[in-house]
């Protein structure tokens, strides 16, 4: 397939953006200051007018560097508030945002009604059209792209500091203050950059969806940082490719449509931080919970029969927890694969080893209650509940640590023997669990 | 592995058991710290002996992280100084370690716990230099020094509480320093991290370091201390824990209200609107 000309420029810009913006606003995102880049944008604007009606013509470098100055004029404004009076970050960024932002307005509808009829196509500024791309303002980009990428190599170190723990930093004797008005000097750049592909309202989401959706996938800042660079160059050329194919589809919202579906995803499936992770999580802690307390209850109607050996009857356990034949065969069957129960038919009874990890759940319920009872002074019959549930969460650590510390009691408080520590402990949770 | 092996021992042991120390570790004179027209120092006089575990104690709002931040330069004094070993902070910074509070950082940080202790090498890495393998090692043998050698590479979120306390100390510990200031290295920690953050500042003390923590529990102050500092607002006492944490300095540092001295201080401020102490480095009160 043959790109056109301008295909191919909007590529190459979409592209050079996307990566630059992933990186800055991985910084943004983790400094808690992703509102910034929004103001900074929207500061440009006045900037962009006031390059034009100075030098009269729509040459890319007058209107860059104006919304250069004007986006800088802005984010220095917005530090400077914040030092110097009451206002807190959040409200100066919205103050800055929508004062340049109105002024930017005033002036693109003056200049709009100028007779020179030169004027028409400012207004891209506000939504973005990368088809206007030439090659000049490529050239623009590639010079402003390679100052970002040479300051955050040289200063990453200091950078992620500021990002990290700015008190420590500052402690060390490094310019705090600097590094911060550099950060932020960067991110104008990049705003700027991107505001004819992307447009004033949408350069945000250039600058922080990919950040967000990279920080799903890495606990480290390097390779978030490239990560984000990669989802934001691939959001780029998958918006500057569809444009190119389908007509009059606009580039800077399918770059943030594609970026806010990888988004999407990385927020559902990314593993550990993901959502569905988190279902799953939760899904294995209540089946094995399931699981040890069918074991629990095996064990106790044991205990009460005196007997340990005979099979028990499905009807007699489903009225312990009032659980249906099915829920209990869903919990039994897990057991019987691990050989912790013996089913015969419809009836069920521990084996050796399932009388262990009995015990010792039965162990932490009621070593739990003792502790309740003794230290905390609670009536033997409001520990129960609780103890409930730490027999699900206490560790073996922990109840070694618990058992020395109530100086290996051995009845709990209702006067049932606590059962003591197997021999050789086989691991329990592990295998319960498994 | 010894402290001295670790740390580059910049500032090696004196070889005399208790050596006469000419200057004081730290001297605060006059110091008078305001946030606006809010007073949280007043007139502090201070002087704090070297080689000693020193506790600053007080009630809440007393001005405690006040007074380390003070010390550090993080804070602007309205009045008054701060000297380190005899010269102004600023020129003494590289012989001062920090180890601030465990919540004033974002611990979901993408960055793991080797990662962290490194910054504390940042200052003599140097500019547009990464950190080397020597500098990885230096703070892996930090780590090792809290117990967190295994879990070097974890991601600092993946850390309990005591974990992350011990990877801020391991970092101040890379750092090298003659003195150091921490911030509430007790707080919310569990058991065995406080015997593991005891027992190191012990070792650190008997290297001939300094060491001045904020500390909440008095309980174990007068255990874990040899001197200690009564702060509120104003400073109450200072001096070894034997004379100086005694029930009638308690009284006085935690006793009912302010004093008539303290409110008139207050309102005095309040009139000066206090336009020099702009927010510094660091917003501490933010």
């Amino acid at each position: 397939m043959e790109l056109s000309f301008t295909a191919r420029n909007v590529l190459m810009g979409a592209t050079m953006l996307g990566a630059l913006g992933g990186m800055l606003g991985s910084f943004a995102l983790l400094r808690r200051q992703s509102l910034l880049g929004d103001a900074l944008a929207h500061a440009a604007l006045p900037g962009v007018c006031i390059g034009y009606l100075i030098t009269g013509s729509k040459t890319p470098l007058p209107l860059f560097l104006g919304a250069l100055a004007a986006g800088l004029l802005g984010s220095l404004l917005i530090l400077g508030v914040v030092r110097w009076s009451r206002i807190k970050e959040d409200s100066a960024i919205g103050i800055i945002l929508s004062v340049f932002f109105g002024a930017g307005i005033v002036l693109l509808t003056y200049i709009q009604k100028l007779p020179d009829g030169n004027q028409s196509g400012l207004d891209k500024y506000l939504f973005g059209q990368a088809a206007t791309l030439v090659e000049e303002d490529l050239k623009v980009m590639a010079v402003l792209g390679g100052i970002v990428l040479t300051a955050l190599l040289l200063f990453y170190k200091e950078l992620k500091l500021l990002s990290f723990d700015r008190a420590f930093g500052a402690s060390l004797g490094l310019p705090m203050r600097r590094l911060e008005v550099l950060l932020t000097l960067l991110l104008v750049v990049v705003v700027v950059v991107g505001l004819q592909t992307v447009g004033v309202v949408l350069i945000v989401a250039a600058l922080i969806t990919p950040a967000a959706a990279a920080r799903q996938w890495t606990d480290r800042l390097g390779s978030m940082i490239l990560l984000a660079a990669g989802i934001g160059a691939l959001a780029g050329v998958a918006g500057s490719l569809a444009s190119a194919l389908v007509p009059r589809l606009p580039t800077g919202p399918v770059i943030v449509v594609v970026s806010s579906g990888v988004l999407i995803v990385s927020l559902l499936f990314a593993p550990r931080r993901g959502l569905l992770w988190a279902l799953l999580r939760e899904r294995q802690v209540a089946d094995r919970i399931r699981r040890e307390n069918l074991l629990k209850d095996v064990w106790l109607l044991g205990e009460r029969q005196g007997d340990w050996e005979g099979f028990l009857s499905w009807p007699l356990l489903m009225g312990v927890r009032g659980q249906t034949a099915r829920e209990l065969s869903k919990s039994a069957r897990p057991l019987a694969a691990a050989s912790l129960v013996e089913r015969s038919g419809d009836a069920l009874r521990l084996t050796a080893t399932g009388r262990r990890e009995a015990e010792s759940v039965v162990r932490k319920h009621r070593l739990w209650e003792v502790y309740l009872t003794r230290r905390l002074e609670l009536a033997s019959d409001h520990v129960h509940r609780d103890a409930e549930a730490m027999e699900h969460a206490l560790t073996e650590d922990a109840v070694l640590r618990l058992e020395e510390m109530l100086g290996h009691p051995e009845v709990d408080p209702h006067g049932r023997p606590i059962p003591r520590r197997p021999a050789a402990p086989a691991k329990p949770e592990r295998s319960v669990a498994a | 592995m010894s402290l001295p092996e670790i740390v580059g021992a910049r500032f090696p042991l004196d070889s005399s058991p208790e050596p006469a120390r000419a200057l004081p570790a730290i001297e605060v004179h006059d110091l008078t710290v305001a946030y606006r027209t809010q007073p949280v120092l007043w007139d502090v006089d201070l002087q704090l002996p070297e080689g000693r575990l020193i506790a600053i104690v007080g009630p809440n709002g007393a001005g405690k992280s006040s007074l380390l931040k003070a010390m550090l330069g993080l804070v602007p004094a309205v009045t008054g100084w701060v000297q380190i070993f005899g010269e102004p902070y600023a020129r003494r910074r590289s012989w001062v370690g920090y180890v601030p509070q465990r919540e004033s950082v974002d611990w979901d940080f993408p960055t793991s716990a080797l990662d962290v202790v490194t910054m504390g090498l940042y200052g003599r890495i140097g500019w547009f230099r990464r950190p080397s393998r020597h500098h990885r090692e230096t703070a892996l043998a930090c780590l090792d020094k809290v117990g967190m050698k295994d879990l070097a590479h974890r991601q600092i979120s993946q850390l309990s509480g005591g974990q992350q306390q011990r990877v801020f100390l391991a970092r101040a510990l890379a750092q090298d320093a003659r003195l150091y200031l921490m911030d509430e290295p007790f707080a919310g920690v569990d058991a065995t991290t406080e015997r593991a953050i005891l027992t190191l500042l012990k070792e650190l003390r008997n290297n001939g370091r300094t060491v001045v923590a904020v500390h909440h529990d008095l309980q174990t102050v007068a255990e874990y201390f040899d001197h200690v500092v009564l702060l509120n607002m104003r400073l109450v006492a200072s001096g070894p824990v034997a004379t100086t944490f005694t029930a009638e300095n308690l009284q006085r540092t935690y006793g009912g209200r302010l004093t008539v001295l303290t409110q008139a201080t207050e309102a005095l401020l309040q009139k000066r609107a206090v336009a020099d102490a702009t927010a510094a480095e660091g917003e501490p009160w933010s």
